[in-house]
C-alpha cells in the first residue's frame, strides 16, 4: 500500500509483527518492524523476551501516555483508525506530538481517507497509508486550508496569532 | 455584530471550493456515499425524506439585514420560497437539490454565512440569550465569548470525529434563556473579584436519555476557559462510548463515570497541560473580539413613549402586542422585541421570503441593524425604540408576522416531524396546530399566562418535549401516531424534566386533554402572578394527570 510522507511517496521499510507472531532478531526482511503498545511494554518490561522493536502502533483504545518514557528510542509509532470515523488517534497524536514533542515518524494506517489528511497533518501525522488517496490528491487536501483558527501540533500560526 | 477580517473571509471560502470538490467526486461516484455522508454532514448536508436538507449555521443566532435578506433569496431561488428557523438558532432548507448545494454556500459565503459543522459529529453552533447584549440582566454581553468559542472550534483537528455532535450555550443572565443545563457543556458567565469566568456545566442533553447538566467547576477565569474546553473535549473524544450512539454523546460518558470520577478526569486533563499547549490568546485579540459587540449608539429617550401610549390607547391588539412581545432592555425608552414566527396554522419557525425581508427592513430601518433567532425559533429585534413600536407592528401585522404570543402557549417548540424528517415516528407539526386552534383566541392566550408546549415527533427530542412545561412526544405504536403527554420539564435556571403521566393519546385527543390540564391550571391558581409552572410545582403532578384523562 502506498506509504506518503513529507509531499512524496516512498517505499515502507517498515513491517507490522501482530501479536502472537515470532520476533526474530534482525525482523523481516527489511529489519524495521513495529509491535502493538501492548507487546511493546511487554517487552520492555521483560515479560517477553526478543529483540526490543523502534516501531510502536497503537490501537484507539490505546493510552498514549505510556509511550512517553521511549519516545526517544522510537523511530516510528503507527496510529490505526479501524473506521475514519473514529477520532481517537488524533488525540493520541496531539499528545505524542504536542504534549511530549515526540520527533519520530508519526504515521496514520488503516481506515485514511483524503479528506481526513488535513486534520491528520494538523494533529501531527506526517505520513500516511493509504490505498483510497494517491499522492497528488494528498498534496491537494493539504493545501486546502491557508488559515486556522486554533494552535495544534503542526507549525501553522492560527488566525489570532497573524492578526496581532 | 462580528464581521469577518480576511483570515475569516479565507477559511469561508476555502470551504466553499473544498466541499465543491466533494460534491463532485460524490456526483462522479469516486466517493462512495458512506464516506461522503460525514463529509456534507459536517456541512449541514442532510438526506432527509423527500430532498436534501441544508443547514446553515447562525453563530449565536445573530444576523445582519444583509444577511437575512440573502437567506431570503435563497429560500426563492433555491427552495419553496420559505425557510425554516432551527433550536440551535440556525435556518433550514428543506428542498435543495445537492448540485445547487455548492452555489448556495458561495453566495452565502458574500454574505460572511456559511453551513460549517452545522451537522456531523463535531462541535456545532455555540447558542446563546437571544437577548445577549440587550438584556437588563445580563452581568455582560457573552456574545464576544461565543465568537472566540466559534473560531476555536472551526475546523479543530482534533474534534472533527467524535463520538458523537456536541453542542455548547453561553449564558450571562441569572434567568437562563440558552437552556445551557441541557447542553453538552454550558457555560455561565460570572464576575468574581473583578475577574470574568465561567461557571461550567457538562453532560446535560435531551433526546433518548435526557439529563440535567453536572457543575464541574464553578469558576473557571476566562483566559483559561478554552484551555479548559480542550480539556473536557479530549477526555470526551478518549473516553466517550462508540460502540453505540445513542449512548455516545457526553452526557452518558458523565453517567457512567459518576460526577466525582468524571471531574477527577477533566481537572487531571486539564493540570497535565503543558505550558507550550496552552492557547494563550492574547489579551489585544480578546479585545478585538469584544469591540465588535459594542452597544449601538442609542439616542436617550425618556421612559415612557407619548406615541407607542396612545397607540396602545387606540389598538387594544397592539396594546395586547406590546404586553406579551417586549422584553426590557438595558437602555431606558428602549425594549427587545419578539416577532413571533408561530403564527396560528404555520409550522412553527417557518418564514417565507418576503417576511426574512420584511424582517431585515425593520431592523435596518428601527432595530440597529441586529437581528436575533431564538431557541425557541422566533426572532428577535434587540434594540427598538419604544417610539417605533407601532411603526414596526402595523408592517409586521400585515405580513401575518403579528402574533402576540411570545413564551405563551401557542408559541410551541415544534421540530419538523414525520412530515419532514425521517428519523420520527409521528407527525408533530399538525398536532401542534390542533392544539394552537384551542388556544387562538388572544385574551384567553393571554390570560393564560407564560406555559411552554413543546412538541417532538420522536424520542430524538428535537423538538425539546422533555423540558417543555408540557411536553408532547410522537411515538409509533404499531403504526398507529399516540401522543405521550410530559409534565413539569423546564429549560432554565431551574432546570427539570418533564415526566410522562401515562398512557399515549390519539392525535384527536391531545388538543382536548391540554385544554383540560389549562383549564385546571386556571381554576387552582393563587393569582394571574402564579404561572402554570409553579402551579404545578406546587399543587404535584397527581391533579393535573387526572384532569389530562378525565373524561369529556
Amino acid at each position: 500500500m502506498p506509504l506518503i510522507k513529507n509531499g512524496a511517496e516512498i517505499a515502507n521499510e517498515w513491517t507490522f509483527v501482530p501479536d502472537g507472531a515470532v520476533l526474530r532478531e534482525g525482523g523481516p526482511e527489511k529489519g524495521k518492524v513495529s509491535v502493538s503498545l501492548a507487546r511493546f511494554l511487554g517487552l520492555k518490561q521483560g515479560q517477553e523476551n526478543g529483540p526490543l522493536p523502534d516501531g510502536v502502533r497503537l490501537g484507539p483504545a490505546d493510552t498514549a501516555e505510556d509511550l512517553e518514557p521511549y519516545l526517544s528510542e522510537l523511530s516510528l509509532i503507527e496510529v490505526d483508525f479501524p473506521r475514519y470515523t473514529d477520532g481517537r488517534g488524533y488525540s493520541q497524536a496531539q499528545l505524542l506530538r504536542r504534549r511530549y514533542q515526540y520527533t519520530g515518524e508519526l504515521r496514520a494506517v488503516g481506515h485514511v481517507l483524503r479528506d481526513q489528511i488535513f486534520y491528520m497533518h494538523r494533529s501531527g501525522f506526517d505520513a500516511y497509508v493509504t490505498r483510497r488517496a494517491g499522492l497528488s490528491e494528498i498534496v491537494e487536501a493539504l493545501k486546502e486550508y491557508s488559515v486556522v483558527y486554533q494552535p495544534a501540533a503542526d507549525t501553522s500560526p492560527p488566525a489570532f496569532r497573524r492578526r496581532s | 455584530m462580528y464581521r469577518y477580517d480576511q483570515f475569516d473571509a479565507r477559511i469561508v471560502a476555502e470551504r466553499v471550493a473544498q466541499f465543491r470538490g466533494q460534491v463532485a467526486r460524490r456526483l462522479s461516484g469516486e466517493l462512495l456515499e458512506d464516506e461522503f455522508k460525514p463529509l456534507r454532514l459536517q456541512n449541514g448536508v442532510y438526506l432527509q425524506l423527500h430532498a436534501y436538507m441544508l443547514r446553515i449555521a447562525i453563530p449565536y443566532g445573530q444576523l445582519s439585514p444583509v444577511q437575512l435578506r440573502c437567506l431570503a433569496e435563497v429560500a426563492r431561488d433555491y427552495d419553496r420560497g420559505f425557510g425554516h428557523f432551527t433550536t440551535r438558532q440556525n435556518i433550514q432548507f428543506n428542498w435543495v437539490a445537492l448540485k445547487d448545494i455548492p452555489d448556495v454556500l458561495e453566495k452565502l459565503a458574500e454574505v460572511e454565512m456559511h453551513a460549517i459543522q452545522t451537522s456531523g459529529n463535531c462541535i456545532r453552533n455555540t447558542t446563546t440569550d437571544h437577548f445577549a447584549g440587550a438584556a437588563q440582566d445580563e452581568v455582560l454581553d457573552p456574545r464576544p465569548w461565543c465568537e472566540i468559542i466559534r473560531q476555536w472550534s472551526t475546523f479543530h483537528p482534533e474534534f472533527a470525529f467524535l463520538p458523537r455532535k456536541f453542542k455548547i450555550a453561553v449564558t450571562a443572565a441569572e434567568h437562563d434563556r440558552a437552556a445551557i443545563r441541557v447542553h453538552d457543556v454550558g457555560l455561565h458567565i460570572r464576575q468574581r473579584d473583578g475577574v470574568t469566568g465561567f461557571e461550567v456545566w457538562v453532560g446535560g442533553g435531551q433526546g433518548r436519555t435526557p439529563v440535567i447538566a453536572t457543575l464541574v467547576n464553578p469558576f473557571v477565569p476566562e483566559n483559561q476557559i478554552l484551555d479548559y474546553l480542550e480539556a473536557i473535549m479530549r477526555v470526551y473524544n478518549r473516553y466517550g462510548r462508540r460502540d453505540n450512539k445513542y449512548k455516545a454523546r457526553i452526557k452518558i460518558l458523565v453517567t457512567e463515570l459518576g460526577d466525582a470520577e468524571y471531574i477527577r478526569q477533566v481537572e487531571e486533563e486539564f493540570a497535565a497541560q503543558r505550558a507550550h499547549e496552552k492557547i494563550d490568546m492574547p489579551a489585544e485579540e480578546i479585545a478585538r473580539i469584544h469591540a465588535y459587540f459594542s452597544p449601538p449608539g442609542l439616542a436617550e429617550k425618556p421612559a415612557v413613549s407619548k406615541h407607542l401610549e396612545s397607540a396602545k390607547a387606540a389598538d387594544p391588539a397592539f396594546a395586547r402586542w406590546t404586553r406579551v412581545n417586549l422584553h426590557p432592555h438595558k437602555a431606558q425608552g428602549y425594549a427587545s422585541v419578539t416577532v413571533s414566527l408561530k403564527p396560528i396554522g404555520i409550522a412553527p419557525g417557518d418564514a417565507t421570503d418576503t417576511q426574512m425581508e420584511l424582517v431585515a427592513d425593520l431592523a435596518e430601518k428601527y432595530g440597529h441593524g441586529d437581528i436575533r433567532v431564538s431557541h425557541a425559533q422566533n426572532l428577535i429585534l434587540p434594540h427598538v425604540a419604544l417610539d417605533d413600536l407601532p411603526e414596526i407592528y402595523a408592517a409586521l401585522d400585515a405580513a401575518g408576522l403579528g402574533a402576540a404570543n411570545e413564551s405563551r402557549i401557542t408559541d410551541m417548540i415544534v421540530c419538523p416531524g414525520l412530515d419532514y424528517c425521517n428519523l420520527a415516528n409521528a407527525r408533530s407539526i399538525p398536532v401542534s396546530l390542533e392544539v394552537q386552534k384551542l388556544f387562538a383566541d388572544p385574551a384567553y392566550e393571554e390570560d393564560i399566562g407564560r406555559l411552554h408546549i413543546n412538541v417532538s415527533g420522536c424520542i430524538n427530542a428535537c423538538g425539546h418535549h422533555h423540558v417543555g412545561h408540557i411536553g408532547i412526544l410522537g411515538v409509533d405504536k404499531k403504526g398507529e401516531e399516540f401522543y405521550q403527554i410530559l409534565l413539569g420539564g423546564r429549560a432554565d435556571e431551574k432546570a427539570a424534566l418533564g415526566t410522562i403521566v401515562g398512557p399515549g393519546l390519539k392525535a384527536d385527543e391531545v388538543p382536548g386533554a391540554i385544554h383540560r390540564v389549562v383549564e385546571f391550571y386556571r381554576t387552582q391558581r393563587t393569582s394571574k402572578d402564579e404561572k402554570f409552572i409553579d402551579t404545578l410545582e406546587r399543587l404535584g403532578h397527581q391533579p393535573f394527570q387526572e384532569a389530562l384523562y378525565a373524561a369529556d
